[in-house]
């Protein structure tokens, strides 16, 4: 039982990670811009927040440096592909390539470095509960924070105006210019808060959840969170179901190495990448409930007309 | 007030002018970090730059990481000039190296006589087809399911690293290697031939030029070439010319799994001469920064992959040299990516001042 309780906690943990980077692209997203450069704003957030919460042994100011990073690449990232009309492909990969890149030029000297930090929550009465307890209520602040984050994008972005811009623009740029409405500005608002979101998961992954640096730590969890976007049909929910379901797969394959179950290590480990493919493969096989589903600008660069 | 302005046509000038521009900044970064962390930007630079052209043997050693790069990129470029964004070269580079490697440890193991020679064609071919098998998987799925390519691609790369793992873990674990993950040392008569006495670039260099070409006029002189690159910039004149997606699909794919698998097999059966789990440093993902760079040109792939070579050998000399990591190379490349980006904005706009004026003009 207590091992059920644990694998619980530890995949709702594993499942934020994915949960806070994918909500983030869904607001990139939402607003018409596809950003590959997840994994790289993961990675340049995650030296960052490791470094920060090294030489002031504090998770906030490691998690507000984290998310600032992120958005500092990611604000580049846009000027690039909503001013300079930069190929929204070609510039996040060259954002992850660049992110990876400085990530492990930074993190030379934080290899093996431990953190001093308290790494064990608990939140006040219900996390004393027998085996929910241990489930769910022992968890870091962020885990509660994602939950909260994506009520808080569904109601943004169904009940609000501001969020109906937002939607309007990954829509129809022209039509939202042709009303008024700053694009441009707004998508770089997006692009921002996505990125911000990005840093704050990479910031999570090496202050949090391992905590640890090692150079290219991410291990795909940018692209996975990428594919959680389609996977979730762009909605704020799903996502967040999505996320849960993949930080499951990926506690269950380290839980089954680790009692030694027959199957070779690296077999288990391939588990989440072989799971994402499968997902996009069912999500994907009907291009119409895509089509219908996804922001119908998304990618396409946009210019205004004077 | 400055703003960009849609050129008439696109500038061919700044087509070639922008990696030329983004190296200068690249550069200009370069010397402001050196400075930054107290080296002397000059010696870095000459370090990272042009110590790699100073010696016969680091010349060598330029044209042995140019060769992986040369023909993982002409594969890449063919991709995106039709709108095809494979960007798991790495892990079909990986999965050449496992075919065409296996083939040398087998023969190894054997104690199969061969010529040099006569071999090499069979490292081509399984090389090749352990590349295209992989990067079929991601055409089968894109074309049955609409599964995205880049994404299933990229999850593609590390499903082939964990799978170079466990070879190497496992099975193919050469049994008197000290326990180390790495094959047996592939027999002599396996390894590609070289090209100079005591120089260890090989002939790979030359399939990956002779594939250049080929590239080169394949997509330039043929109409099935031709066919292929309308469907990027213009799908919906392809559809309306009849030019199949689907064929499109499949051909660039499987030719660019095709020689990023070339590549893998002669990095292993060529300067390692054995398969260990390091058997790529990342060329799949560098090559998509040499095919951008390259203009998606056989001939600029082939100038960029000097160029990005020159940046990986100056990042193992930075290391021994001045005790710089090698991981700034990493930077650079992004750099280097990032600031071509920027520029190629130049190829379809132009920067305009005076925006008020000419709004003023254009009302009355």
């Amino acid at each position: 039982m207590n091992e059920l309780a644990s694998f619980i906690g530890t995949a709702f943990a594993s499942g934020t990670v994915l949960a806070v980077a994918g909500l983030g692209l869904l607001i990139n997203e939402r607003a018409g811009v596809i950003n590959l450069g997840a994994e790289g704003l993961m990675l340049v957030s995650a030296v960052t927040g490791f470094a920060v919460a090294a030489g002031t042994g504090s998770s906030w100011l490691a998690f507000a440096a984290g998310a600032a990073a992120a958005a500092l690449v990611a604000a580049c990232f846009g000027w690039l592909v909503i001013w300079l009309n930069a190929n929204q492909y070609a510039t996040g990969l060259a954002v992850t390539l660049f992110g990876t890149g400085f990530s492990a030029f930074v993190g030379v000297s934080y290899v093996g470095r431990k953190l001093d930090l308290p790494l064990n929550h608990s939140v006040p009465v219900l996390g004393d509960i027998p085996f929910l307890g241990v489930a769910l209520f022992r968890q870091h602040p962020l885990v509660y924070l994602a939950l909260a984050l994506a009520l808080l994008l569904s109601w943004f972005f169904w009940r609000t105006r501001t969020g109906l811009i937002v939607r309007a623009i990954g829509e129809s740029p022209d039509s939202a210019h042709a009303l008024g409405y700053r694009v441009r500005l707004i998508r770089l608002a997006a692009v921002v808060a996505g990125g911000a979101l990005c840093g704050v998961a990479g910031t999570f992954l090496s202050v949090a959840y391992t905590p640890l640096w090692v150079e290219r730590m991410t291990a795909g969890r940018g692209w996975i969170a990428l594919a959680l976007t389609v996977f979730a049909t762009w909605r704020p929910g799903r996502l967040l179901l999505g996320a849960y379901l993949f930080g499951g797969v990926n506690v269950l394959q380290l839980t089954l190495q680790a009692q030694g179950v027959q199957i070779p290590a690296p077999f288990m480990s391939m588990s989440p990448y072989l799971a994402t493919i499968a997902v996009l493969c069912i999500i994907s096989s009907n291009p119409a409930w895509i089509r219908l589903n996804m922001p119908a600008s998304l990618g396409r660069p946009f210019f205004p007309s004077q | 007030m400055i703003r960009l302005e849609a050129r008439p046509a696109p500038s061919r000038l700044m087509v070639l002018l922008s990696p030329v521009i983004a190296l200068a900044v690249t550069v200009a970064v370069a010397a402001i970090l050196f400075a930054s962390l107290g080296k002397d930007p000059a010696r870095g630079l000459y370090v990272f730059l042009l110590k790699p052209f100073s010696e016969v043997r680091l010349l060598s050693e330029l044209g042995l990481k140019a060769t992986p790069l040369i023909l993982c990129s002409l594969g890449l470029a063919l991709c995106y000039r039709s709108n095809v964004w494979n960007i798991g070269a790495e892990g079909q580079f990986l999965l050449g190296a496992i075919a065409g490697g296996g083939l040398a440890m087998w023969v190894t193991m054997n104690g199969v006589a061969v010529n040099r020679w006569g071999f090499f064609p069979f490292v081509v071919v399984a090389g090749a087809l352990g590349g295209a098998a992989w990067a079929a998987v991601v055409a089968f799925l894109k074309d049955r399911f609409h599964a995205n390519e880049i994404l299933v691609s990229l999850m593609l790369v590390y499903v082939a690293n964990l799978l170079l793992t466990w070879l190497m873990f496992g099975p193919w674990k050469d049994p008197k290697g000290w326990n180390f993950p790495q094959t047996v040392s592939f027999a002599a008569d396996t390894t590609i031939p070289r090209v100079f006495r005591g120089l260890r670039v090989n002939w790979g260099l030359a399939v990956a030029l002779a594939a250049a070409g080929l590239m080169w006029a394949f997509l330039f002189r043929t109409f099935r070439g031709l066919q292929l690159q309308v469907g990027g910039p213009a799908p919906a004149a392809a559809r309306y010319a009849g030019f199949s997606a689907r064929g499109a699909l499949w051909t660039t794919l499987l030719a660019s799994g095709g020689l990023a698998g070339l590549a893998g097999a002669f990095e292993a059966v060529g300067p390692m001469g054995q398969l260990t789990p390091h058997v790529s440093t990342g060329y799949g993902f560098t090559a998509i920064i040499v095919a951008f760079v390259g203009r998606l040109h056989p001939l600029g792939c082939i100038l960029a992959s000097v160029l990005l070579s020159t940046f990986l050998i100056g990042g193992e000399q930075a290391q021994s040299t001045i005790q710089m990591p090698s991981a700034l190379t990493g930077v650079f490349q992004g750099v280097l990516l990032l600031a071509m980006l920027a520029c190629d904005a130049f190829i379809l706009f132009r920067v305009r001042r005076g925006a008020v004026a000419l709004r003023a003009g254009r009302a009355s």
